[in-house]
């Protein structure tokens, strides 16, 4: 049994867990609140295309919201579209470089508020492109205004006593849309309040890509991720508040798969 | 190359792919709607060429936009409520620096300011071609994807419907046009991990490893562009200037009906000159103040309550000589010119105003 000295300094600095910096990222400076799940989520998505061996042959086609902060940090081919217009230009990019991986990141704001005929299309055209949508249920980027994902009871700024269905109307469950038309290959809702649920997404976002490699149709992959600063409770409680709230409203799971045939 | 008779949209969509068009995305719009239908029987014939039927305007010019990015030649094209639609995507290809070509085949000459000034955000200007009859379309379906190259901005084509509709014989040889620089920002997916990635956004900020010039300086940057192309490419025509009392302002296919109108004129010796913008922007001003230097009376001829006369004013020193002599007119009879767009009625609205012009 080796005696580990406990007295002198250590030669190298210890780390309690891995460095959150996937190659793909410039930095690890990036500008979102504490307890905001978006960073984990990117992350997951990052490193499933280093992988996948895309690095060097995808496109990433990002659309407005708190992630636009990370733009400058992913160390992919990109271009920052119109909000909600993701799924559209992803369309144009993906045309003339068929050969490319080409995903879009979209907000809840984004891509179900203004961008929902685009996901809708780009479905039912069954683009052979990759979506992710970061669901957190506010306009996180605006300061934590409520959205057409977000779930009833939920308090936003301009909704401060929680959504109510007969004043705001229902949410709209995108990925649910997406899995109903026949242009989609691959549906699924992963989470990142957890890290089994980390793991979870990190699987669904490699089939997600790989349904694309094989030509399948668009797939989709919605992530449900904390905004505690856009939800009026702790930091410490985001995960927690997140599964009962958004969670409950979207089960996680694979909503639809093609398959590999 | 040997002539061929073609219809004007199909003329259009020829001398794009003479141009090298790769991806056309639209929605279909009288009298756009020829344009969509003879490249989806035409591009996809093309290696790689792709055109698709959107779901709507703000689709299609985003997919195109998309496209353009690539670095292939892309355009869309609409007209009138459907351009509208599309204002908010041409003010970001001028921000982010995308050549995008837009085919806005108008109804008549109401879309000269969502045109020229455009209705998106950012210190931008669309360039835009307004040819006077197919032959001239035919030579700016191809300048326009030059010049959208040559300056990594969009391009507005503004035809009409009498130019979509007009069988003419027509040579589709390709344009001998200056030589341009290399696409060397055209998204190819190639560069992820070289920490040298490349990037097109709006605030030109770059990447943590290779920052951009941060929003203010890519903004000013831009800004300085579209006035270095205000300067380099006003296009004109213009005849009898030198000694007309009168010179008529037209554009498009109107300044095609005043230039036929002025010679008639001419030739039972009326004093009388015209001037017709090729470039709606940049308006050719400077050209037009010397023109009209001389002058007694400046009428400007337009199928519109008053649009262009505006630019006209700017660049006559005496603003109260500029006359309008035009106005919004709608017809049944199908061409949709309206009974303006007639040689007669505009010598007569002519011809009224020489004795005021003596006087």
């Amino acid at each position: 049994m080796s005696v580990i000295d406990t007295i002198a300094p250590p030669e190298a600095p210890s780390q309690k867990v891995a460095s959150f910096k996937p190659r793909l990222l410039q930095s690890e400076e990036h500008g979102l609140c504490p307890g905001c799940g978006e960073p984990v989520a990117i992350r997951t998505v990052l490193e499933v295309i280093e992988e996948l061996q895309l690095a060097e042959r995808n496109i990433a086609i990002l659309g407005h919201g708190c992630y636009g902060s990370f733009v400058m940090l992913l160390d992919v081919d990109s271009t920052l579209c119109l909000h909600g217009r993701a799924p559209a230009t992803a369309t144009g990019v993906k045309r003339m470089r068929p050969e490319c991986a080409v995903w879009t990141l979209q907000g809840d704001g984004d891509m179900v508020n203004e961008g929902l005929a685009e996901i809708l299309h780009a479905t039912a055209r069954a683009e052979n492109i990759t979506c992710i949508m970061l669901n957190n249920g506010v306009f996180g980027d605006t300061g934590g205004q409520m959205t057409a994902a977000s779930v009833l009871g939920q308090r936003t700024k301009n909704s401060i006593d929680g959504r109510d269905a007969a004043y705001h109307g229902y949410p709209i469950p995108v990925a649910n849309l997406v899995a109903s038309l026949q242009g989609s290959a691959y549906v699924a809702r992963g989470s990142v309040h957890s890290a089994a649920a980390v793991a979870q997404t990190r699987k669904f976002v490699r089939k997600a890509f790989q349904r694309q490699l094989e030509g399948k149709g668009l797939s989709l992959v919605e992530i449900l991720t904390m905004c505690p600063t856009g939800w009026f409770v702790p930091a410490a409680n985001g995960a927690d508040y997140m599964m009962e709230s958004l969670g409950k409203t979207y089960p996680l799971g694979e909503l639809k798969d093609v398959g590999e045939v | 190359m040997a002539m061929k008779l073609l219809e004007g949209s199909e003329a259009i969509a020829e001398s794009a792919l003479v141009a090298g068009l790769r991806f056309y995305a639209a929605y279909p719009m009288s009298p756009s709607t020829e344009l969509l239908e003879h490249l989806a029987r035409k591009l996809p014939q093309r290696p790689g060429g792709v055109c698709i039927n959107v779901e709507s305007e703000i689709e299609g010019v985003n997919m195109a936009l998309g496209a353009a990015a690539t670095g292939f030649r892309a355009a869309t094209g609409s007209c009138g409520q459907g351009l509208a639609l599309m204002q908010e995507a041409i003010a970001e290809a001028a921000l982010n620096e995308t050549p995008l070509v837009v085919f806005n085949m108008a109804r008549n000459q109401q879309d000269y300011f969502q045109a020229t000034r455009g209705g998106g955000w950012g210190d931008y200007r669309t360039i835009t071609l307004a040819p006077k009859d197919v032959p001239e379309a035919v030579e700016h379906a191809q300048l326009a994807f030059h010049l959208a190259d040559k300056y990594r901005a969009p391009v507005i084509f503004m035809g009409d419907n009498l130019i979509a509709r007009t069988q003419v014989s027509v040579d589709l040889k390709p344009l001998d046009l200056e030589p341009l620089p290399p696409k060397d920002w055209q998204l190819d997916g190639t560069s992820g991990g070289s920490g040298r990635s490349r990037q097109i956004w709006t605030w030109g900020a770059g990447k943590h490893n290779t920052p951009g010039p941060g929003p203010s300086a890519h903004w000013a940057r831009i800004a300085a562009k579209f006035d270095d192309v205000a300067k380099l490419e006003q296009r004109h025509e213009e005849e009898f200037t030198e000694d007309a009392e009168i010179v008529v302002v037209a554009f498009g296919s109107g300044g095609k009906f005043v230039e036929h109108v002025v010679r008639d004129l001419r030739t039972e010796g009326r004093r009388v000159g015209f001037f017709r913008p090729i470039t709606l922007w940049p308006f050719p001003g400077e050209a037009l103040e010397r023109a009209t230097a001389r002058a007694r009376r400046v009428l400007v001829f337009e199928l519109n309550a008053g649009q262009m006369i505006d630019d006209v004013r700017l660049n006559v020193v005496d603003r109260r000589r500029v006359v309008p002599i035009g106005g919004v007119s709608f017809d049944e009879s199908g061409l949709n010119l309206g009974p303006l767009m007639h040689a007669n009625a505009i010598r007569e609205r002519i011809e009224a105003h020489f004795e005021k012009a003596a006087a």
